[in-house]
């Protein structure tokens, strides 16, 4: 049986088509995936990331324990009110997941994945047994029960404070947030627009998306959000990265700290000798440069060698096909992409491919 | 709710087929399919005097969500292709019965037709994909 998100019936009287996604019914789209999606770019939109799961890690040795499980460094968040983008890795320093970490006054909020939910959940508990070995109760992990609702889109930020008078979220820059009462509303997202995502209890999450479809912004389903965080070069966990995969072939090895050199968080050993080792492949962009559309799986013949996409899609606002590739290390420039058992022209490119409603890469 | 005309054929791999008043038979996707489908993107349709073959592949349709074999619903020789879905692929969104069409053929032989669904059996297809 699927689990419903607080705003179920919002999705059912917007006209959405629900999907099984991780265990959750949740919306693909209200009509038209393209219309959502170019919505978000050029206005807002508002999706209901409620799936995702919520946890709470706080006591005296949270700051310890979350610099072990984590391979970015919460040491990092200098004050509450910063946010940090990070991996959790297993031994071999494949990712069990990404995450999102919110250094609040009390305690670390973390935000995963819905469909890692479970296992990520042992991991930490796992990690917890070992910890509370050395420091018994210093740490308490709690799953919580909330909504979570992103605003996204060049007018999001001016919606978003229209209806709540929440100001000065303009002026925040990125990966910050502010608290008001239980509601956390940061400034992050997954499309490459300006944006918040806002974590709440469930009636207000109800009252929050009324709120913001009298103003005009648009629900948006499951379908725009990939393509928009495609577009935006941002890797869907389990698809672009998996337990299988580093961070330095995950296209996300900037969220290792390396330093201080004697932070053991889990995975360092196996990077540290991979790295020695030489990587031989990275996750990139690639443009297909014919008509069609790139899709997961597709093979990647380059002058370094054969790759394969991880993610690929057409993309609304540019209005040709785009992809994440993995490949060898040294492929750029020209390649070609084979679908349906033909070859066509592609080339390799720096993601993101689109920031802002603009295109960006070269 | 998906439309479904009555006075056109239908293949359960969700094509239409119409006669035509000169015998040539044209063939497009059902108002069902485009609606499953979703957004359309990208259509690759038959080549101009290509011999197409009933049940077998005689294009792609490509979707925000996927791609999607199409397949002939009659056999022939391909006589126009609607060079329409190149620049505007939506049109098979917002009228697959009309100026959203795919191809027309010189059928190898018009009785193929009788072989097809009606709109009553088609829809029956339908239900069943549902269920």
């Amino acid at each position: 049986m699927s689990k419903q998100t607080a705003l179920y019936s919002e999705h059912l009287h917007a006209g959405a088509r629900m999907v099984d996604f991780a265990g959750w019914l949740m919306p693909l789209h209200y009509g038209s995936q393209l219309n959502e999606h170019l919505q978000v770019r050029k206005s807002s939109g508002m999706f209901d990331v409620s799936h995702m799961t919520v946890i709470d890690v706080q006591g005296d040795g949270a700051t310890d324990y979350l610099r072990r499980l984590i391979a970015n460094d919460v040491a990092r968040l200098k004050s509450p009110g910063m946010a940090q983008y990070g991996a959790l890795l297993n031994t071999s320093g494949g990712i069990i997941d990404d995450l999102i970490v919110y250094r609040r006054p009390q305690d670390y909020r973390l935000v995963v994945n819905a469909g890692t939910r479970n296992k990520v959940l042992d991991w930490i508990n796992l990690e917890l047994n070992e910890f509370a070995l050395i420091s018994p109760g210093a740490v308490q992990v709690t799953e919580e029960p909330l909504s979570m609702i992103a605003v996204q889109g060049p007018r999001a930020i001016d919606h978003f404070a229209s209806v709540t008078g929440v100001q000065g979220l303009a002026e925040m820059p990125p990966f910050t947030m502010l608290e008001r009462d239980d509601w956390l509303i940061a400034r992050t997202g997954y499309t490459g627009e300006q944006g918040v995502e806002v974590i709440l209890p469930d009636t207000d999450a109800v009252a929050l998306w009324r709120d913001l479809a009298e103003v005009g912004v648009a629900p948006i389903g499951l379908g725009a959000r990939d393509t928009l965080r495609l577009e935006a070069g941002l890797n869907l966990y389990g698809q672009d990265m998996d337990e299988s995969t580093s961070p330095f072939i995950s296209n996300i090895g900037w969220t290792v700290a390396w330093k201080p050199e004697d932070r053991m968080f889990i995975g360092r050993e196996a990077l540290e000798a991979q790295r020695k080792a030489g990587v031989q492949q990275k996750l990139t962009g690639l443009v297909l440069l014919e008509k069609g559309v790139v899709r997961h799986d597709c093979e990647v013949h380059t002058d370094a060698g054969i790759g394969v996409v991880t993610s690929g899609i057409f993309s609304p606002t540019l209005g040709y096909s785009i992809a994440l590739a993995r490949v060898p290390v040294a492929a750029q420039g020209d390649c070609e992409v084979v679908i349906r058992n033909r070859r066509l022209s592609a080339r390799l490119v720096k993601p993101p491919f689109v920031r802002n409603g603009e295109k960006v890469f070269t | 709710m998906s439309e479904t005309p009555t006075e056109l054929k239908y293949a359960s791999t969700h094509e239409w087929a119409r006669l035509e008043e000169d015998g040539q038979v044209t063939i497009g996707i059902t108002d069902h399919a485009q609606n499953a489908l979703g957004d359309v993107v990208y259509v690759e349709l038959p080549e101009l005097d290509q011999q197409v073959n009933a049940g077998e592949e005689a294009g792609v349709v490509e979707s925000v969500k996927a791609a999607s074999d199409i397949y002939a619903p009659v056999s022939g020789v391909v006589t126009a292709i609607n060079e329409r879905l190149e620049d505007a692929p939506e049109t098979v969104n917002q009228d697959p019965f009309g100026d959203g069409w795919f191809y027309r053929i010189e059928p190898d032989d018009v009785a193929d037709l009788e072989d097809l669904l009606s709109a009553e059996g088609y829809l029956e297809v339908c239900e069943d994909d549902e269920h």
